[in-house]
């Protein structure tokens, strides 16, 4: 729904951009106003060259060095590259974060798009639900929730609590067992679903219910009427979300610092790829080597939206 | 945004009325379903409070709600176990955030007004270089950040996570207004220009004054993130001095003994409680804020 404002808003700026230029402008005013843009993003073009844009291409460059904060960095070529494509770590890493994505962002949507079809049914309380919903997604990310999944998913936590109290003689401890920890924090990824929700509430009251009522005496029943007018118009805002999840799901770091006490352990089953480049960055001020793969993950991260765009071709409806 | 559901248009309440009673069982399933899941995703957050006033002990064998023994001992123990007190660290979470938000504010609107009311020479490309960093992981700028701000002296102290704000790197704020500037009628642009006003006097008398909704939840969303904010802090702030309350609070469980429950449940409440208030207080912004560009 962005997008749509987005273009109509900018048509709209085309049409007035004569007037501003116009012959009843003063000269010397004209010359103020070709500087003024510049003024107003003087801080913005600033940032882009320290703290964007500028530390990309430096780090593009010390991917390609050896350098330890001490003394200044000492090329290397493609030493880097080539030590990252031999690091058992990196594959984990890397394997962790897949499947960690793969597996949280499908569900984390599947969830979001559930509740919010049963809440845009005009139920009273909306709003309290929706606010209920919603709220872990702004906890969600914070130390102190990542604390008490810890505990939660702990060997006596309360998760174990309840599951002996109901007869499992033997629950695993979560957290501290390679086959589940990275489980729990797929959990807690999903658990956070209220933003996706809130979306796609916005979106699905921006379906006419004109669509349904045709649908309905054409005798299609609620199923077809799902997938045929609801997933379609709908389509638009379930890519937005896709894109936005992934990428998130991609940078996350704390959760898994946090339970796995910042090693990604047990046995590297929670190393996220980020957790992976703080190690060898600021744990071994590795420098080098960490900028060839945090460029790595620009590559991943790039690609995979690229990769979200052109397949939107063949599933996202944009209406006529 | 609530009402515009309930209430329905006269033609369609007359044709629905006679399948009313058809209707009302799956509504009650609907709520059933919906207060069942709510209860699930709150428990979490209410036993972890509830577990604030339990003793350490307890807390591994009491899976209800109710506390069978209270006890008040947690918070202040909490607030004194690390070597300064947790007063402290709130005191350093604050001074960031409310440096954040400053520089959010100020300079995410200066580029957002000349993004969304001045033409100048490649306007779309700088527009789509914004939308691009909105997309930027940190780690992948960390290092040299890093590296430049140890070159200034500035690692240990507030500025490496203040002047990033100060220079407008949220691009999501700066799209934030800019669709919101655009939304703003220009005719109140024109009549100011008529009356001699120069763009910034149309940006400071006009546009930030129609802005307050956008610049109530750009604020609510900096408080939000930059209190939550753990990556760069750990980075930036190794200084136990310095520590912000995400950073103490993980050095509770850092700490290879026993991890004390009660009182890090009781600063973990501390370190939520403004979350919620905000959450509270700005609900109107924060959906409103999610609805146009997908925050979090």
């Amino acid at each position: 729904m962005s997008s749509t404002l987005d273009v109509s808003s900018r048509e709209r700026q085309h049409d007035e951009a004569p007037r501003r230029g116009g012959p009843d402008a003063p000269r010397t005013k004209r010359k103020s106003g070709r500087l003024a843009p510049y003024l107003f993003l003087a801080p913005w073009f600033a940032g882009l060259l320290f703290i964007t844009a500028g530390p990309i291409a430096a780090s593009a460059y010390l991917s390609f060095t050896d350098y330890s904060l001490i003394g200044s960095p000492e090329w290397i070529g493609l030493d880097n590259f080539q030590r990252m494509f031999n690091d058992p770590r990196f594959y984990q890493s890397l394997k962790v974060t897949f499947i960690y994505v793969a597996v949280s962002v499908p569900l984390q949507l599947a969830f979001a798009l559930f509740l919010a079809m049963i809440l845009d049914r005009g139920l009273k309380g909306l709003a309290l639900y929706r606010s209920v919903y919603y709220l872990p997604s702004l906890l969600g990310g914070s130390v102190a929730i990542a604390i008490l999944w810890r505990q939660i998913f702990g060997s006596d936590g309360l998760l174990n609590q309840v599951l002996r109290f109901v007869g499992f003689e033997n629950p695993p401890g979560w957290v501290s067992n390679p086959d589940y920890a990275l489980g729990t924090l797929i959990v807690l990824n999903v658990w956070t679903f209220g933003a996706p929700m809130v979306i796609f509430l916005a979106g699905l009251r921006q379906i006419p219910t004109m669509y349904y009522e045709a649908a309905s005496l054409d005798g299609a029943g609620k199923a077809r009427q799902f997938f045929q007018v609801t997933l379609p118009l709908l389509s638009p805002i379930i890519f937005f979300n896709l894109v936005l999840q992934t990428i998130n799901a991609f940078q996350t770091f704390t959760q898994a610092f946090i339970v796995s006490g910042g090693t990604g352990g047990p046995a590297d089953s929670t190393l996220f790829y980020t957790l992976y480049l703080y190690q060898r960055g600021f744990g071994n001020f590795d420098m080098g080597y960490a900028s060839a793969l945090a460029w790595f993950l620009l590559l991943i991260v790039g690609g995979l939206t690229a990769i979200n765009f052109i397949a939107s071709k063949y599933w996202v409806f944009y209406g006529d | 945004m609530a009402t515009d559901l309930t209430v329905a248009p006269p033609v369609a309440a007359t044709e629905k009325l006679p399948d009313r009673p058809k209707k009302q069982r799956p509504r009650w399933l609907a709520h059933t379903v919906l207060i069942l899941g709510a209860l699930l995703m709150l428990y979490p957050l209410l036993w972890m409070l509830s577990s604030s006033f339990k003793f350490t002990e307890d807390i591994f064998s009491q899976t209800g709600l109710v506390p069978e023994r209270v006890t008040g001992s947690n918070y202040p123990d909490g607030w004194t176990a690390l070597p300064r007190d947790f007063g402290h660290y709130i005191w350093n979470s604050l001074v960031i955030v409310v440096g954040s938000i400053i520089g959010n504010l100020l300079a995410c609107s200066l580029a957002a007004y000349a993004f969304a009311r001045l033409d100048f020479k490649f306007k779309k490309f700088w527009f789509a270089v914004m939308l691009g960093t909105m997309m930027l992981p940190i780690h992948v700028v960390i290092v040299p950040q890093y590296v430049l701000f140890s070159e200034l002296d500035w690692i240990n102290t507030y500025w490496p996570l203040i002047v990033p704000k100060l220079l407008a790197t949220d691009g999501f704020f700066i799209f934030l207004m800019v669709q919101f500037i655009r939304g703003i009628p220009t005719e109140l642009d024109e009549a100011a220009r008529i009356d001699g006003c120069g763009h910034f006097a149309i940006f400071w008398r006009i546009v930030i004054p129609l802005s307050v909704p956008a610049l109530a939840t750009t604020a609510i969303f900096t408080f939000i993130w930059t209190w939550n904010d753990f990556f760069s802090q750990l980075i930036f702030l190794t200084d136990p001095d310095m520590y912000t309350v995400p950073v103490a609070l993980r050095t509770f469980v850092d700490a290879t003994s026993q991890t004390p429950w009660g009182p890090v449940f009781a600063m973990s409440i501390v370190a939520l409680a403004p979350v919620f208030g905000f959450f509270l207080a700005g609900q109107r912004y924060l959906v409103r804020g999610i609805a146009t560009t997908g925050l979090k």
